[in-house]
């Protein structure tokens, strides 16, 4: 018989795993989305997950993903729940998370800690060169919570996280 | 009645309102899906449409829920009829030209932002969680109506002409934004809602400013239309809510 313990670490091991459907570089912990994985009294198992945007899209996928990563390994008796408060903050993001989205070719994004506003007015660097001297070319990109640049050294537009 | 049950009674009244408000400007601004001026704004006001419906879809499952009657968001949105919706007269307006779109996004996601940031204090649990979200959203849409605002109006004589046609076509509306009824008096008073009328100091402050620095003349302040949240809208709304409905009615219960 597995304990509630063992079964517990492992849907922690298993969710934490669980890549974004939309940037599949970075998985749902780095990303923050992941809040919580815990075991109630009676032993069943609640992952509790927070949407980035209101309307992102992705949240159904990535439900559905973290229900079948778990079932996948034949553990039972683990319910996902959505919690919109405390409101997801890109400043959730895990340094790993952060890390590899750059590598991918996003810039991450600035903190947004006591600004106040979620709309941070820095550069970002370019993902490509490292250049500094880049310029926003929309607040809005290709997904709710990227935003499209480009570097007026390398001359490649890119994708960067929005602070939010 | 009790007074617990008539509270939650209108409390779902207000969540349909603000719904109902996020919902049909997120269908107008669907309208503008592959055909907006550039490429970025095809997708900037998506993604505004989408944040917008996001919103909505949260706001009308619990207005479903409060009512107890068992409607879900998708019986909210696709099985009312025109009187039966409660947004404010703005957001149906058509998108007219790109300058009308970004007048009636200036003058309404400068309003959402203040009501957002307000009601995160709600006593409503659902309510405040969804202001919390959506204040920050919010304000980048409020940043892109200033900057397409600033860009418009203190631009060419064509687009300060647009700017300015769609100002006088769309201010007579920003006054219904702020009224206040017996709904959002008793609703206010119990800190679930926010009253509108305490938001228009800060919204007129960030709106005049704008328009000032946009070279914009601000309109005559004489009539206001009104009606949207008794349900009176204009014609407008029933052709919207015929696109955004007829798959829903023409396949009950339709699923892929």
């Amino acid at each position: 018989m597995v304990s509630v313990q063992e079964r517990l670490e492992r849907v922690q091991e298993l969710v934490a795993a669980v890549p974004d459907p939309e940037i599949p570089v970075v998985t749902i912990e780095d990303l923050g989305i992941l809040r919580d994985v815990a075991a109630t009294y009676d032993g069943r198992i609640v992952v509790t997950l927070t949407p980035t945007y209101s309307g992102c899209p992705a949240i159904d996928p990535i439900r559905n993903d973290v229900e079948r990563a778990v079932s996948d390994a034949g553990i039972a008796d683990v319910e996902v729940r959505l919690q919109l408060a405390p409101a997801w903050t890109t400043d959730w993001l895990s340094q790993p998370g952060r890390a590899k989205l750059e590598a991918y070719g996003i810039a991450p994004p600035a903190p947004v800690a006591g600004s106040g506003c979620p709309i941070v007015d820095s550069t970002p660097r370019c993902p490509r060169c490292g250049s500094r001297d880049t310029r926003l070319l929309s607040r809005f990109g290709a997904t709710p919570c990227q935003a499209q640049h480009a570097c007026n050294d390398c001359l490649e537009p890119f994708d960067a996280f929005k602070s939010l | 009645m009790s007074v617990a049950a008539a509270a939650t009674e209108q409390t779902w009244v207000y969540a349909l309102r603000l719904g109902d408000d996020a919902l049909v400007l997120a269908q107008r601004l669907g309208e503008w899906s592959a055909s907006a001026p550039e490429l970025e704004e095809d997708m900037a006001l998506s993604n505004i449409a989408l944040d917008l419906l996001g919103q909505a879809r949260t706001l009308l499952t619990r207005a479903g829920e409060l009512e107890g009657a068992g409607r879900d968001e998708d019986a909210l949105a696709y099985l009312r009829n025109e009187r039966e919706f409660l947004n404010v007269l703005l957001v149906e307006q058509d998108n007219g030209d790109f300058a009308q779109t970004i007048v009636r996004q200036l003058l309404f996601s400068a309003y959402q932002h203040e009501l957002y940031g307000a009601l995160r204090a709600s006593t409503d649990p659902v309510l405040a969680g969804v202001a919390g979200k959506a204040v920050k959203e919010v304000a980048y849409h409020r940043d892109h109506a200033l900057t397409w605002t600033l860009r418009l109006g203190d631009g060419t004589d064509e687009s300060r002409a647009r700017m300015q046609r769609a100002l006088e076509r769309l201010w007579p509306y920003a006054g219904e934004l702020f009224e206040a009824d017996a709904l959002t008096d008793r609703l206010a008073a119990d800190g679930v809602a926010v009253d509108p009328a305490a938001l228009r100091p800060a919204w007129e402050a960030f709106v005049l400013d704008a328009l000032a620095r946009a070279t914009l003349t601000l309109p005559q302040d004489d009539w206001h239309p009104t009606g949207g949240r008794a349900g009176r809208h204009e014609e407008a709304l029933g052709l919207l809510l015929a696109e955004l409905q007829h798959v829903h009615r023409s396949h009950p219960g339709a699923t892929w």
